[in-house]
């Protein structure tokens, strides 16, 4: 199917890099991993609904990380504090 | 080609079998329930290599079939009334993901009060979901038509109701020839759509669409739903060829040659007036009957070059335009004609609503009334 031209009837979205333009703009608290709390349960991950949290080293891509709190909720350690950034 | 006796629900589930389908989910409901019954004995017995899931109730059954559909399944459903009011927010999901989806309506009056009985209320009813709609006369029509619906629906993309009168067709007993499934699977062969799921190739699909785009789906969706009268031609013509099996392509037209005056309806009412029909054209009425084999899209070029400019035509409605003149079928003839400026002239009656038993007697003398005879 890789190489088919999608008829112009079906209304298919396809995975692209920021879609929705630089989400980052949106942030008003940051999330900072506490890397000595974190036990690489990797529940952030999954739960980043922008998934701009790396699979490998964890690191957050502020560019599009809205800001949203969800890694900071369900991290089980307590790991990610919504910290203010002051300018 | 092989010769079987059996019910209108068991020749739907027949009708399914011979088209291959790969996914049935269904709810049972009066007077379909022994469709769903014989698709899952068909199943458990291992003679459809198909997947059957059942569901607590329609709303969930159309939801599965347009899951299903969209990994690229041939996919089949059958309900009636209230099951399909039930699931008339899924209708319109499917006929908007362009899904070649195949249903199966056993006609029955809605609810309130309860009615079991046939009228056409239940499916008008979902005339603007962007489905496809097809009403049949006899069992054998029934079998052909679903086999053609899967020829349309997969061409055009979009998905097809076909139509059969709860009871009178559902429960009775014919004859219908069956062909061979290599015949068949000639007519119907497996397709692979323009789009589906790839795990391999991860896609969302009618996610959000902002006013830029959606416009331009519906659309499509409108256009392609009048490009399917052709395709409906087309399969009627060619099953023929194959099978010699024919029922009409848009139109069933009988003793309309010389006609000035004629009957209009749908559904089994429509082959019990060829007998009224026979009877009037003996008292010498130049008559003809139209049965609208196709109601969604509406055949409007179709009926108009059946009729003269003088032309009489009584409108037989098993259903209710409520809070408008008229039948339904009576609303979209009228809507029809409407940029003819001749003298056709339109009459109708409301009839056989909630099971009524409509005799050839019976509508022959209704359609002299009308007539003033
Ligand atoms: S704040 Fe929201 S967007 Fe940013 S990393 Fe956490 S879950 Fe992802
Ligand atoms: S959820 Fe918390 S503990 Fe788990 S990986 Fe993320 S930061 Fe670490």
């Amino acid at each position: 199917m890789a190489n088919k031209i999608y008829d112009e009837k079906y209304p298919v979205s396809y995975p692209m890099h920021g879609a929705g333009g630089k989400t980052g703009d949106w942030r008003l608290l940051t999330p900072r991993i506490d890397r000595e709390k974190c036990s690489k349960c990797m529940l952030c991950w999954v739960y980043c609904p922008d998934a701009v949290i790396d699979r490998e080293t964890l690191e957050i891509d502020y560019e599009y990380c809205k800001g949203c709190g969800i890694c900071a909720r369900e991290c089980p350690r307590k790991a990610i504090v919504m910290i203010r950034e002051e300018e | 080609m092989k010769t079987i006796l059996d019910t209108g629900c068991h020749i739907v589930a027949q009708a399914a079998k011979s088209a291959k389908v790969d996914f049935v989910s269904a709810y049972p409901i009066t007077p379909q329930t022994s469709v769903v019954e014989e698709i899952a004995s068909m199943v458990q017995r291992g003679e459809i290599d198909c997947r059957f899931l059942p569901v607590e109730g329609e709303h969930s059954a159309m939801a599965a079939c347009v899951a299903a559909a969209a990994t690229g399944a041939r996919t089949f459903t059958a309900t009636s009334s209230q099951g399909l009011l039930y699931m008339h927010e899924v209708l319109h999901m499917a006929s908007g993901c362009r899904f070649p989806i195949v249903m199966a309506n056993v006609n029955r009056g809605v609810f309130a009060p309860w009615t079991i009985w046939v009228d056409h209320q239940d499916s008008l009813s979902q005339r603007d979901t962007g489905w496809l709609q097809y009403y049949c006369a006899s069992l054998q029509e029934v079998f052909d038509t679903i086999i053609q619906a899967y020829k349309v629906a997969e061409q055009i993309k979009i998905p097809i109701m076909v139509n059969l009168d709860g009871f009178v067709l559902s429960h009775c007993v014919m004859a219908v020839q069956i062909p061979d499934q290599e015949i068949i699977d000639r007519f119907l062969p497996t397709v692979e759509p323009a789009w589906r799921f790839d795990p391999q190739n991860p896609t969302s699909y009618v996610s959000v669409t902002g006013p830029d785009l959606y416009e331009g789906f519906r659309t499509s969706l409108h256009q392609d739903q009048l490009k399917a009268l052709d395709l409906m031609v087309q399969a009627a013509r060619e099953y023929q060829e194959l099978t010699g099996l024919y029922h009409g392509d848009l139109l069933d037209l009988y003793r309309c040659d010389d006609a000035n005056t004629f009957v209009f309806a749908m559904g089994s009412m429509a082959e019990e007036l060829k007998l009224s029909v026979d009877i009037l054209r003996e008292e010498g009425i130049k008559i003809g009957l139209i049965r609208l084999r196709v109601f969604r899209p509406f055949p409007k070029e179709a009926i108009s070059k059946v009729l003269p400019e003088d032309a009489t035509v009584v409108v037989l409605d098993r259903n209710f335009a409520f809070g408008h003149e008229g039948g339904i079928l009576f609303s979209e003839l009228k809507d029809a004609l409407f940029t003819r400026r001749d003298n056709v002239r339109l009459l109708n009656q409301i009839m056989g609503i909630g099971g009524i038993d409509l005799t050839y007697q019976y509508m022959a003398e209704q359609v002299k009334n009308l007539l003033g005879l």
